[in-house]
């Protein structure tokens, strides 16, 4: 395989783990319009949670369920302390994701990076194994996709229902869900649940796909997910046939490309995070910027 | 509660006070033992100028705004500790803010199958119910303003005096006990408001609603509802039900209007 085909598969495998996260945070971001700081602590949870149990033996696809439930708790954790306690978003986010620190040291027992290389994970066990043996190349992005498809098709669901159009509804117009006799509060705390869940899914894959959990994979996830959503809703937004969902894991994928390109073209590793902050920016100005050139009046010209 | 509940009385308002910024040096005493009963199935339209209390009773019925003391009760209900979201079960309300009474996200479809949902549990199950489609047509095709082809259009992209027509039937959807109408034509053009108004009345009197309006809008208030309130300052200065309501002229709000308006010295 030549370099090439190895970065762009790199990319892709990369791209795909992280949509998932770029999904949750599509669901606290655009959906609810909570800025979620608590996703640095959730993603390294689901790694932590992912090792703890393959250590323990467990199978991975308890891991990854164990790793969903974790985070959804603490997602739970942010928004109680912002709807509940009246803590500020912002705040909130940050000390669940200061707390989670030392919750993932007391479960990976102390250690920094847990390791469980040669044990079974969902990249070599299950319909995994199953693929052909010339197909070893592409195990982890037909994993990694398949992964990416199962929680897209789940999440898209979930919105359609009435839960769903109702945690909609709560981040467009809190008010109107109290008119329905509903505590918007609640759906918020749902919502964080939901996102935060899928943060740590996230983690959980991208710990299975490297064989050991490291408790610093989460710096910068905030805002490598916030770009990935930004990005994908705003390159992809024209088209209309796709999903928010599908176009945020798009966003993904752009994004660890323009990273994977940054480095072949000779960037240090040292400046990564800070490209990272960088490429957010830039997202960030530059979907205000055309969102702004776009506005018009949303209004229909046929007055009643 | 020493007063028995008067078994026609829908909202029984009983001996509030309200100050609002209480330790500052702006303590606004707006409510001191203020009473009010509205019978069932009745109409009141409220009047009255900037800051003489009218919202603040909505807020206070409502739940959005906490008395200092006193009781309200709906139907019997003791409101006092029930949560604005909680009441809400029981009062439709539609604001003056057209983008208020409606999610401009969701199509007009998925707002409409919300609202009609309202009181029951939210769960996993579909979000619209495809065999009630033809329902909410139906509903849509009593406002004439041709929303029924555009169940699939978001609510966001709706003019205000539609939006405005479409809370109205979503707030009055499922049964209320009821109807609290917020300056909800204040911020349409004057024909829409005049429509807005016309789809008020027929709704009202279809289902017996028993509804309180705020308006700014004297000749709305004269021509709508089976009573009339004037207030001021936190009191009602002119309470005309029935007859005497019928009797009262837009000259005889006016009249009074400049008396209270000269009283507080403007």
């Amino acid at each position: 395989m030549d370099i090439l085909t190895g970065l762009l598969l790199n990319v892709l495998e990369e791209g795909l783990i992280y949509g998932v996260m770029a999904m949750g945070v599509y669901i606290t971001y655009q959906v609810l319009d909570f800025p979620d700081l608590s996703v640095d602590g959730t993603f390294p949870l689901g790694a932590c949670v992912t090792g703890a149990v393959i250590v323990a033996g467990g199978s991975p696809w308890v891991a990854c369920a164990a790793a969903f439930v974790f985070g959804a708790l603490a997602g739970c954790v942010t928004g109680f302390l912002h709807v509940r306690l009246k803590i500020t978003d912002l705040l909130s986010g940050i000390l669940v994701m200061t707390g989670l620190w030392s919750v993932n040291l007391v479960i990976t027992s102390g250690s920094a990076v847990l390791p469980f290389y040669n044990q079974p994970t969902i990249f070599n066990s299950g319909p995994a194994a199953l693929l052909p043996a010339g197909a070893s190349d592409f195990q982890v992005v037909l994993v990694a996709l398949a992964a990416a498809a199962l929680v897209k098709i789940l999440l898209d669901l979930y919105l359609k229902t009435k839960s769903g159009l109702l945690l909609r509804a709560a981040g467009n117009n809190p008010q109107y869900v109290i008119s329905l006799g509903q505590d918007p509060g609640r759906m918020k705390i749902l919502g964080l649940a939901i996102g935060n869940g899928c943060t740590a899914l996230a983690g959980s894959i991208l710990a299975q796909q490297s064989g050991s959990a490291n408790i610093y994979s989460g710096t910068g996830m905030v805002v490598m997910a916030l770009a990935s959503v930004i990005i994908g809703t705003s390159i992809f937004g024209r088209l209309r046939f796709l999903k928010p969902t599908v176009m945020v894991v798009l966003g993904a994928i752009v994004y660890k490309a323009c990273l994977a390109i940054a480095m072949q073209l000779g960037l240090p590793t040292n400046f990564l995070k800070l490209l990272m902050a960088v490429l957010f920016t830039v997202a960030l100005v530059s979907n205000r910027m055309i969102s702004g050139r776009r506005k018009h009046p949303h209004v229909n010209p046929t007055q009643i | 509660m020493s007063t028995p509940l008067k078994s026609d009385s829908m909202v029984s308002v009983r001996h509030i006070d309200k100050t609002f910024s209480p330790d500052s040096v702006s303590k606004m005493v707006l409510f001191s033992d203020f009473s009010l009963e509205i019978r069932k199935g009745q109409f009141v339209s409220v009047v009255g100028s900037n800051g003489s209390g009218k919202t603040t009773l909505l807020n206070l019925i409502c739940g959005s705004v906490a008395p200092d003391c006193g009781v309200i009760l709906l139907n019997g209900k003791n409101l006092n500790h029930m949560k604005e979201f909680q009441r809400a079960k029981y009062i439709g309300r539609v604001f003056q803010d057209p983008a208020k009474g409606t999610c401009p996200e969701l199509t007009i479809l998925e707002n409409m199958a919300l609202a009609d949902h309202k009181g029951s549990f939210f769960g996993l199950t579909s979000g619209v119910n495809k065999r009630r489609i033809d329902r909410y047509r139906t509903q849509l095709e009593l406002l004439k303003l041709g929303l029924e082809d555009k169940l699939d259009l978001p609510v966001g992209s709706l003019s205000g005096g539609q939006r405005q027509a479409l809370a109205l039937l979503i707030a009055t959807m499922t049964p209320l006990e009821l109807l609290i109408l917020d300056e909800h034509t204040a911020a349409l053009d004057p024909r829409s408001s005049e429509n807005v108004m016309e789809l008020t009345e027929r709704l009202v009197r279809e289902k017996k609603l028993t509804t309180l309006m705020v308006t700014h809008n004297l000749k709305f208030s004269i021509r709508y509802g089976d009573r009339l309130l004037m207030m001021h300052q936190g009191r009602c200065v002119i309470d005309a039900a029935d007859e005497r309501k019928a009797a009262l002229d837009t000259n005889d709000l006016l009249g009074k209007f400049n008396e209270i308006s000269l009283e507080a010295g403007n």
